[in-house]
C-alpha cells in the first residue's frame, strides 16, 4: 500500500486543472494452486498493477487507465481521459456536473488469523495430495482434484475533493471436485468450500473442513449415478444456502441493479422487470423476504469501508417483509434515476471503469432450523449447489439446476434424485415463499464470477442466507 | 508493446537464466478505446492500455508460470520481468516433477501484422449517434490495437498483431422488443453502418406490432447464425476438447459412446487458418490449418492443447481447451427461402443466458432475445414474448434438422472479459422442425 500511496502522492502534486479527478491505483496479487489426480499442477503467480485516472471537465467525464505507473504514463492516461471527457461533453448522456464527488477518508483491511506465507508452499501441496487421495475411492472416480487459490487486492482511491480510500482485501478459497463416471452417465460434486467464499487467509481450509469434505464429496458423486431422475411435476422445494446463492444473485441482485433499470445493460447482461415505479410499494416476495445490501457483514466477500468511487459504506434494506425499498445504484445511477441508493459503485480491476454491482446482498434469517423446514414439506424435493443458471434478460424467467436432490415425502428426507431442477418466474417465485431458516442455518457465501459491462467485467459478489422453502415449484430432472 | 520491444525484454531474460533453465515468455497486449452507448449517447468513454507479460520457467521436468503487468519502459519493464523471474526460480526448487510437461523444442519463428482502416474514434461515434437519430440505441464501441507474442529461450519468435473495431449494439421499441446487430473489422465504412441500421429501423417497425405470447410446447423455428453460435457456444464448453472426453465429462458423452450423433449435414471444424488469431500455442507449437471435430454427424476429433496431449498421448493441434474459430458447414437453404419454408413457426434471432440443464444428453436451456419473430405462412407477423427453451442439441442438430442455410455469417467476439477477445465463428442458419419452449 505504501508503494500505492507515493504513487498518489506523486500524482497529487501534479493534479490535473478540471472540475474533479479521481486517481484509482490497484494492485493484484494471485496464486493458484492444485492437485489433480495425484499431479501437481503447474502454478500461477500473477502480480498485476494499474491505474484508472477518471477525469471530470469542460462538461464531459472521460477516464485513462494504464500499467504505467511512472508520472508520464499517469500523465498520458490523464491527457486520454481528457480526450474522452471533452467528446463526452458534446455526446454523453448526463450533465457531467452530476458525476458523484467524493470527500471520504477511510481505510480496511481484512482480518486475516494465518497469512497466506506462514505455510511453506510443500506443506499446502501436502495438504491438496492428501484430499486427492481421500477424493479417490472408487474406481469409477474419473476425475479429481483440489486447489487452493489465493488473492490479495489492495486498492487505494484519491480524488481532488480530498477523499483519500484504502482497503486491502485478502482471499483464500479452497475447494474440491470429484466427477463420477458409469456408462453414459456422470456426475460432478464440488465441495470444501468451492462454493463458499469469503475473505480471510489460511484460516478458510479448517473452517470449509477442505480435508473432511473429500469424501462426502467423492461419495455422493457416486451414489448420484445410481439415483433415479428427480421427478417432473409439480411439488414444495427446499434449497439450501449453496443454492440460494445463486437464486438471490440472479432474481434479487440483477434486476435490482439501478443501471439495469436506467438500460444502460440491455445490449449485454439485460434489463430488469422491475421499474422506478415499483419502489415503496410493489410486493416483490411474501411477508417473510428480508433482503439487505450489507457490506459490514465481518469477512463476506464484498465487505469493506467505500465503493470504488468513494461512497461510504452501509447497510440498507433493500426489501423489508416483501416490499421492495430500494435499488441497487451508486450515487451517479441514483442522480440519474432520482431514487435513493446504495454505496455499491464498482470496478473489476484498474483497467474497468466503475458501475453498479451487487456488494453483499443478504437474505436476513428467520426461525428454525433446516429441519423444521423439511418438517413442513408432505411431497416435495431439496436441492443443493448450484451447477447450472439461466435468466432471461429481464431477470424473471428463470430455470436453475443443481448437483444434488433429496425427496421430501411427509416431513423427511427421503431418496436422493439426480439432475434436479426447478424453473419459475421471479415476480412470483419469491412471493410462494414460505419459509426462512433462522440465524444458526445462516452461511456466508458468495459467487466468484459475476460478469455484466461493457467492457465486460467479472468480480465478486457476496451472499448470506439461511435455507428456504417455496411453495408449488415446476421440479424436473436430466433425459432428453 | 511493438515486436521489438518485446523480443528484446526475452532477449534480456534469456540472458539471466541459470544452468539448464528454459525460459517460455507471452505477451499480450492492448491499446483500446471503449465507447459504451446508451440511449444513443455516450454514457462512459475511455482508453485502456494494458500490457502483460506471462512466464514459464522450467528446469527438467519441474515447471511454473506466472504473469505480470507491464509498463512499456524497457526498463521498468526488465525490472518487473526479473522480479517475477526471480520469484518464479524460488518456487520452481519446491515444486515436484511434473509428468504433463509440454513444450515445443523446435524453433520456430512467425510474424502476422493485419492492415486496418480506421477512422477517427470520435468522429465515427458522431457518425453513428447521428445515424441513429431518434432511435433507442444501446451498446459497445470498442477498438484499437491487440497484439500477442511468443519468444523462447530455445529460440521460438512469434509475433502476431492487428487493429480492428468492433461495435456491437442493439435498438430498444420497448421494455424486451429490441433488435441487434454488429459491425466489426479492419476498415470502417459509414455507409455499412447506415445500411445496418436502416435494417434495424426495419425489425423495429415489425417489433411495433402486438406481441405474440406463445404457450410451452415444441414449434417448428428458424435460427439465424447469432442463434447459432450460442448453441456453438455452450458445445465449446466441454464439447470439443480431449480432457473432457477422456474423463467422460463432455456433453457429448454418448456422441463419442457412439449411442447418438447429429444429422450427417453436421461437420464441424475448427479454423485456424482463419488468420484473426494467433497460429502458435503459448508453449510453441505451431497449430494445424485445421482441426475436423464432428464429421457427418459423427465424432471426429478433439482440441487438444500442449498438457492434456503429453497426458494422454496425442499431438497438440490447439491453444486451448476450447475453440477460438469455430466453423459449422454451410448447407443447401438460400437464405431468401428461409420464411417460406419455415411456414409457420419461430424466426429466432438471438438466444440467450444458455446453460446445460443436463449434459448427459446434451441438453441446453436458454431465453430467446433480440428479433424474434412470429411467421405464419412465410411471413413475418408479429414479435414473439421472450420464451425459455430447454431442448437437447441430439435433436435440433439431429433428427429434428431440417436444414441449413447455403449462407454463413462471420460472427466476430465482442467478449473483453480478458482483453478485446479474437474469436470468431462462421456460421449458418438453421431451419428445425422443432424446438422445446418451457416457459
Amino acid at each position: 500500500m505504501q508503494h500505492l500511496c507515493d504513487i498518489a502522492d506523486l500524482f497529487l502534486s501534479r493534479a490535473p486543472a478540471c472540475d474533479y479527478w479521481t486517481l484509482r491505483l490497484v494492485e493484484e496479487e494471485h496464486d493458484h494452486l492444485e492437485v489433480r489426480q495425484g499431479v501437481v499442477e503447474p502454478s500461477r503467480l500473477t502480480y498485476s498493477s494499474g491505474a484508472m485516472v477518471t477525469l471530470v471537465k469542460d462538461g464531459g467525464i472521460g477516464y485513462g487507465a494504464t500499467s504505467d505507473l511512472s508520472v508520464s504514463g499517469l500523465r498520458i492516461a490523464t491527457e486520454r481521459a481528457a480526450g474522452w471527457a471533452q467528446v463526452h461533453a458534446r455526446l454523453g448522456l448526463f450533465e457531467a456536473g452530476i458525476y458523484p464527488r467524493s470527500s471520504t477518508r477511510a481505510d480496511y483491511r481484512t482480518p486475516v488469523e494465518e497469512p497466506w506465507s506462514t505455510l511453506p508452499i510443500a506443506e499446502k501441496l501436502d495438504i491438496l495430495q492428501a484430499a486427492n487421495d481421500a477424493l479417490a475411492i472408487d474406481d469409477r472416480i474419473v476425475d479429481w482434484s483440489a486447489w487452493l487459490t489465493r488473492r490479495r487486492v489492495s486498492q487505494l482511491l484519491i480524488t481532488s475533493d480530498g477523499g483519500r480510500v484504502s482497503q486491502i482485501l485478502d482471499y483464500v478459497h479452497p475447494g474440491l471436485v470429484a466427477v463420477a463416471n458409469e456408462g453414459s452417465q456422470t456426475q460432478r460434486r464440488r465441495g470444501g468450500g468451492s462454493d463458499g467464499s469469503q475473505q480471510g487467509g489460511l484460516e478458510r481450509i479448517v473452517a470449509v473442513r477442505l480435508l473432511e469434505d473429500a469424501p462426502r464429496v467423492a461419495g455422493e458423486a457416486l451414489a448420484l449415478l445410481d439415483a433415479p431422475e428427480c421427478p417432473q411435476d409439480t411439488r414444495d422445494l427446499v434449497l439450501l444456502p449453496s443454492q440460494m446463492v445463486l437464486q438471490i444473485h440472479e432474481s434479487i441482485g440483477h434486476p435490482l441493479e439501478l443501471d439495469r433499470i436506467l438500460g444502460d445493460e440491455r445490449n449485454y447482461a439485460g434489463t430488469s422487470f422491475v421499474t422506478p415505479g415499483m419502489f415503496g410499494r410493489y410486493r416483490y416476495g411474501s411477508e417473510l423476504l428480508n433482503v439487505t445490501f450489507d457490506p459490514t457483514v465481518p469477512m463476506e466477500l464484498v465487505s469493506g469501508v467505500a465503493d470504488d468511487e468513494g461512497a461510504p459504506a452501509g447497510r440498507e434494506y433493500l426489501i423489508r417483509r416483501g416490499i421492495l425499498e430500494r435499488p441497487l445504484g451508486g450515487p451517479l445511477s441514483q442522480a440519474r434515476a432520482g431514487l435513493p441508493g446504495t454505496a455499491n459503485t464498482r470496478a473489476s480491476s484498474w483497467d474497468r471503469p466503475p458501475i453498479d454491482r451487487m456488494g453483499n446482498i443478504n437474505l436476513e434469517p428467520g426461525e428454525g432450523s433446516l429441519a423444521d423446514l423439511i418438517a413442513q414439506v408432505e411431497r416435495g424435493v431439496l436441492m443443493d449447489t448450484n451447477r447450472s443458471w439461466s435468466i432471461d434478460d429481464s431477470r424473471n424467467k428463470f430455470q436453475f439446476g443443481c448437483e444434488l436432490g433429496r425427496l421430501i415425502e411427509d416431513g423427511e428426507l427421503t431418496g436422493l434424485v439426480r439432475n434436479p431442477g426447478y424453473r419459475g418466474i421471479s415476480a412470483s417465485f419469491w412471493r410462494s415463499l414460505d419459509g426462512v431458516g433462522g440465524p444458526e442455518s445462516l452461511e456466508i457465501r458468495g459467487v466468484r464470477n459475476c460478469g455484466k459491462g461493457e467492457p465486460n467485467q467479472s468480480v465478486y459478489v457476496g451472499h448470506a442466507t439461511p435455507p428456504c422453502l417455496f411453495r408449488d415449484v415446476a421440479v424436473f430432472g436430466g433425459g432428453e | 508493446m511493438n515486436a521489438d520491444a518485446f523480443f528484446a525484454l526475452s532477449d534480456h531474460l534469456n540472458a539471466e537464466l541459470h544452468g539448464s533453465e528454459i525460459l517460455f515468455c507471452n505477451l499480450s497486449s492492448e491499446s483500446s478505446d471503449f465507447v459504451r452507448l446508451n440511449r444513443n449517447r455516450i454514457r462512459q468513454a475511455g482508453h485502456v492500455r494494458s500490457t502483460t507479460l506471462d512466464l514459464t520457467l522450467i528446469e527438467d521436468s519441474r515447471q511454473v508460470g506466472g504473469g505480470c503487468d507491464l509498463s512499456g519502459d524497457p526498463k521498468e519493464d526488465q525490472a518487473r520481468a526479473r522480479g517475477l523471474l526471480a520469484r518464479l526460480r524460488e518456487r520452481l526448487a519446491h515444486v515436484p516433477d511434473d509428468p504433463y510437461l509440454s513444450y515445443s523444442v523446435e524453433p520456430s519463428e512467425s510474424d502476422h501484422c493485419g492492415d486496418a482502416r480506421l477512422p477517427p474514434i470520435a468522429e465515427a461515434i458522431g457518425e453513428l449517434i447521428e445515424a441513429a437519430d431518434g432511435m433507442d440505441l444501446v451498446g459497445i464501441w470498442a477498438s484499437g490495437d491487440i497484439a500477442e507474442g511468443l519468444a523462447s529461450s530455445i529460440g521460438h519468435r512469434h509475433w502476431h498483431a492487428s487493429t480492428s473495431f468492433n461495435l456491437d449494439w442493439s435498438c430498444y421499441l420497448e421494455a424486451d422488443k429490441a433488435v441487434k446487430s454488429a459491425y466489426s473489422g479492419f476498415g470502417w465504412d459509414p455507409a455499412i453502418l447506415r445500411g445496418k441500421l436502416e435494417a434495424m429501423r426495419e425489425g423495429l417497425h415489425v417489433m411495433s406490432r402486438p406481441t405474440r405470447i406463445l404457450e410451452p410446447g415444441r414449434y417448428r423455428a428458424y435460427l439465424a447464425p447469432s442463434a447459432v453460435g450460442e448453441l456453438m457456444g455452450m458445445l465449446a464448453w466441454g464439447g470439443f476438447d480431449l480432457k473432457s472426453h477422456r474423463t467422460h465429462q463432455t456433453p457429448l458423452l454418448k456422441m463419442a459412446r457412439g449411442e447418438r450423433s447429429f444429422d450427417p449435414r453436421i461437420r464441424i471444424h475448427e479454423e485456424h487458418d482463419r488468420g484473426l488469431a494467433a497460429r502458435f500455442t503459448p508453449e510453441g507449437f505451431p497449430m494445424p490449418p485445421r482441426v475436423t471435430l464432428v464429421e457427418g454427424g459423427r465424432f471426429a476429433g478433439c482440441l487438444v492443447d500442449a498438457r492434456s496431449g503429453k497426458e494422454y498421448g496425442e499431438p497438440v493441434n490447439a491453444a486451448s481447451d476450447g475453440p477460438g474459430s469455430l466453423g459449422l458447414d454451410a448447407g443447401t437453404l438460400d437464405a431468401s427461402e428461409v420464411p417460406g419454408q419455415l411456414d409457420t413457426g419461430l424466426w429466432i434471432g438471438n438466444l440467450w443466458y444458455c446453460n446445460w440443464s443436463d449434459p448427459n444428453d446434451c441438453r441446453v436451456t436458454g431465453m430467446t432475445r433480440f428479433g424474434t419473430y412470429w411467421v405464419e405462412n412465410g411471413e413475418i407477423v408479429a414479435p414473439v414474448k421472450v420464451m425459455r427453451f430447454d431442448d437437447s442439441l441430439y435433436h435440433l442438430l439431429g433428427d429434428r434438422l431440417e436444414n441449413l442455410t447455403r449462407e454463413r455469417e462471420l460472427l466476430l467476439s465482442a467478449e473483453t472479459y480478458d482483453g478485446r477477445s479474437t474469436d470468431s465463428m462462421l456460421l449458418p442458419g438453421v431451419l428445425v422442425s422443432g424446438i422445446e419452449l418451457t416457459l
